[in-house]
């Protein structure tokens, strides 16, 4: 058989100079990064090339082929997923036994697989702001029309968001996509994030990973009440009285608070017109990062968008601009303070954090050392004192961290496969 | 545990005319293990998941037992849907990966821990619950996993097509394993796959679906001995059964130069439809070569001669002056033949097959459907 990688040309290339020919699980250490892993039932590697960080999954061809194109799919619904890069079949050893197949997919920069997040001890509102990021994950991906079948925690990956997380799918072996979603699918989905997340939870607390205070259980029941909630603001339908019109307006509101855009909106009159009904019809997330990026060319996370669209508004009044043209304005804030405070972080502690994530928390500092001080400190000062006292103390967060590729039996959940059973 | 019925469920998606499952008429009994096999796009995997309630159903009814669950949540339906999502937790005692999912849906304590004693002894875990995964062996570990399953002590166990993400030979391992399991643990198990040797290893019964319909359901020998229709004549057996499209002439079905005693029951039926023709379905296994004084048989023109040891099949062509003909009448490319091993024929002879008595299939050209002599 040859081998045949199907990739984009550019990553082809460097794609190319692996070792296809050997089981990924004898590949030598130089070919590999040390990445915590994720759950899979499979091999699974990383390795460097060039600038970024490629995952590898061994796996039968058929299921290879058809994660790669749920992954490409979800990267056109805009689904906050890992990319798919290609797929690599056809692999024989040297003997001539056949080899199954690779998928390739590029690690998330700045991503945090949560054992790494435990890795010191975790607090309780720390759990709950994860909680919240795969909630509304999960919820999105419903919107979509996707299954997941796997929903855990070992299957999700976490970027820092303004003090937050936002979370990212990244095992779609499981998952189907469908037009929608029966409340059966949803609810089995549910039950299945709730007992791999208590599974997990009661796996760190017996690692004395996890604060005595978090109740595995209880957490696992915030993941279901949440999600309820969350899915009920995003799809039921409302009814009030004709008079209480501005409830629509509320709704919207509620919506955009939350970070989804309201595309579409059904609203249904009454036969007598006294009743009013209304229900989301297109409901899109990224409401604020769509419109920081908008106004400004800057990638951000959703509460990262928010905080930064905060200091817009904040600039705004300062620098008495509220009437000026929106563009213009957020133009100059990029110029006086965005861009000043990114520059004047040296360039070899720039892998620890996002660059939006920095801002927020040279944001933070500011307050924080304006209030110790009695008077305000400015952003070129702040942003001075964060890098010396903060932001070098920091582990680097660009490619995470401290995993080891030996015994991973030992330190996270891990799977079975059939074939144990022998 | 417990017995499982469709009654007349139906599935019809969204935005399209024919049903995925139409009208599902299905007994299950307790205990038993029914494999749903069928192409792709049959109907198997969306019945399953009609019964696991991940499926809207849209007529007719599914009932568990004597409860109707058509439209219950899934978690309220006593299933385990199995083998799919199971983790171990490495700080975790075995006893404790077994159990803490009956902790989160609020199992009293001391029945967690009879619940978790019950399994372990069932799977030969017993010693083992107070360790942690890392010191067990692969298979006690697959054993763990399926104790979590266990402990929920479902009514049902469902398994769809568990064993595709193995390669080749691994599957053919792992079904016995599983299939043994399920008759140890005695639990009523539907499971899905598209696979009809894996269908015929593992079931107790074996129900063949093809474009959202039910088109047999029976023992695994009882397919392969009495197809219902040409469907599941074509399906089940591997090699695949010869079928053909043959002209009655003179009580003998005719197609070119071969030429078929057949019983007189089935000319007559035939005849009774108003039709001249008849399917006729001859396993590779039901041919023999014909000796010279015998009249008629299937001529066949060797292509290839697979040696197996213990067997060797020739697959071949219709030969004779209406090759062609009989070619174009065939429902495959080719007709298969088991032959003595070590005396094989070779590539190019000419062969002159007969089929053992009593082991020829008629179906009706009409319907489709099985002709009993």
């Amino acid at each position: 058989m040859e081998l045949r990688i199907l990739a984009a040309p550019r990553e082809q290339q460097a794609l190319l100079d692996l070792p296809w020919d050997m089981p990924l699980e004898q590949w030598p250490e130089w070919y590999l990064v040390a990445l915590p892993r994720g759950i899979s039932r499979h091999v699974v590697r990383f390795t460097r090339l060039g600038r970024n960080v490629y995952a590898l999954k061994e796996i039968v061809k058929p299921f290879a082929d058809r994660e790669y194109q749920m992954l490409r799919d979800l990267a056109r619904l805009d689904v906050p997923a890992v990319q798919a890069v290609g797929v690599v079949s056809g692999r024989e050893a040297p003997d001539g036994s056949t080899l199954d197949s690779v998928l390739v997919t590029r690690h998330l920069q700045f991503s945090l697989p949560y054992r790494a997040l435990f890795a010191r001890m975790m607090r309780r509102d720390t759990v709950d702001r994860l909680i919240d990021a795969l909630v509304v994950l999960i919820a999105r991906l419903h919107l979509t029309g996707f299954y997941w079948g796997d929903c855990s925690l070992s299957n999700t990956l976490f970027r820092r968001d303004a003090g937050a997380f936002a979370a990212y799918l990244v095992d779609a072996e499981t998952g189907e996509l469908h037009n929608a979603l029966s409340d059966g699918q949803r609810a089995h989905d549910l039950d299945t994030a709730r007992t791999n997340i208590a599974g997990e939870m009661m796996d760190l607390l017996a690692a004395g990973q996890l604060d005595e205070s978090v109740d595995p259980i209880a957490v696992s029941d915030q993941v279901v009440e949440r999600y309820e909630a969350l899915w009920i603001e995003l799809t039921e339908w409302e009814a009030f009285d004709v008079n209480e019109r501005w409830r629509i307006a509320r709704r919207v509101d509620r919506l955009n608070e939350l970070g989804f855009d309201v595309d579409e909106l059904d609203i249904v009159t009454d036969i007598g017109g006294r009743t009013i009904r209304v229900q989301p019809k297109v409901v899109d997330p990224g409401h604020h990062s769509r419109r920081l990026l908008r106004l400004t060319g800057i990638d951000a996370q959703e509460n990262q968008a928010r905080r930064l669209l905060n200091d817009l508004d904040t600039y705004a009044a300062v620098t008495e601009q509220q009437g000026e043209d929106e563009e213009i304005v957020a133009n100059a804030w990029v110029l006086d303070s965005y861009e000043p405070v990114l520059r004047a972080i040296p360039r070899d502690l720039r892998g620890k954090l996002e660059g939006p994530e920095i801002f927020h928390e040279v944001l933070e500092h500011r307050w924080y050392l304006s209030e110790n001080l009695g008077h305000d400190v400015g952003l070129e000062e702040a942003a001075r004192d964060y890098v010396d006292t903060v932001l070098r103390h920091k582990p680097d967060e660009l490619a995470i961290l401290g995993g080891t590729s030996a015994e991973a039996d030992t330190t996270q959940p891990f799977r079975i496969t059939w074939n144990d059973l022998q | 545990m417990a017995t499982v019925t469709f009654d007349k469920a139906t599935r019809i998606y969204p935005g399209t005319d024919k049903p995925a499952v139409d009208a599902l008429d299905l007994a299950i009994e307790d205990g038993e293990f029914l494999v749903l096999v069928g192409p792709s796009g049959c109907g198997k995997s969306t019945s399953l998941r009609m019964l696991a309630g991940l499926e809207e159903v849209d007529g007719g009814a599914i009932r568990i037992g004597d409860r109707d669950v058509t439209h219950m949540p899934p978690k309220d339906r006593d299933i385990a849907m199995v083998f799919q999502n199971y983790a171990l937790y490495p700080h975790m005692s075995v006893a404790d990966n077994m159990g803490f999912a009956l902790k989160i849906a609020g199992t009293p304590k001391d029945e967690i821990r009879r619940r978790v004693a019950d399994a372990a002894k069932l799977l030969d875990l017993s010693e083992y619950l107070d360790r942690k995964p890392k010191a067990l062996s692969g298979g006690q570990r697959q054993r763990v996993a399926m104790g979590r399953a266990i402990v929920r002590e479902p009514q049902v166990f469902l398994m769809d097509e568990p064993l595709s993400n193995l390669d080749a030979k691994l599957r053919v391992s792992t079904r016995t394993q599983i299939a043994s399991l399920q008759r140890r643990l005695g639990i009523t198990t539907v499971y899905v796959t598209h696979d009809q040797v894996e269908a015929m290893t593992m079931g107790d019964r074996v129900a063949v679906l093809n474009a959202g319909l039910l088109q047999q359901v029976d023992s695994p020998l009882g397919l392969y001995d009495k197809p219902a229709n040409v469907f599941v004549a074509g399906f089940i057996g591997s090699p695949a059964m010869n079928i053909a499209t043959f002209d009655i002439k003179d009580g003998r079905a005719v197609l070119g130069d071969a030429d078929v005693a057949i019983p007189a029951s089935i000319s007559s039926k035939v005849a009774a439809e108003g039709s001249n023709t008849v399917v006729l379905g001859f396993r590779p296994e039901a041919l023999l070569p014909a000796s010279a004084e015998e009249q008629g048989g299937i001529p066949v023109l060797v292509d290839v001669v697979e040696e197996l040891g213990s067997d060797a099949y020739v697959y071949g062509r219709p030969a004779g002056p209406a090759a062609e003909e009989q070619a174009d009448r065939l429902r495959s490319d080719q007709v298969i033949a088991r032959v003595e091993p070590r005396n094989a024929p070779q590539k190019g002879d000419k062969i002159n097959f007969a089929i053992r008595p009593g082991s020829e299939h008629f179906f009706s050209v009409k319907t489709g459907e099985r002709l009993e002599p």
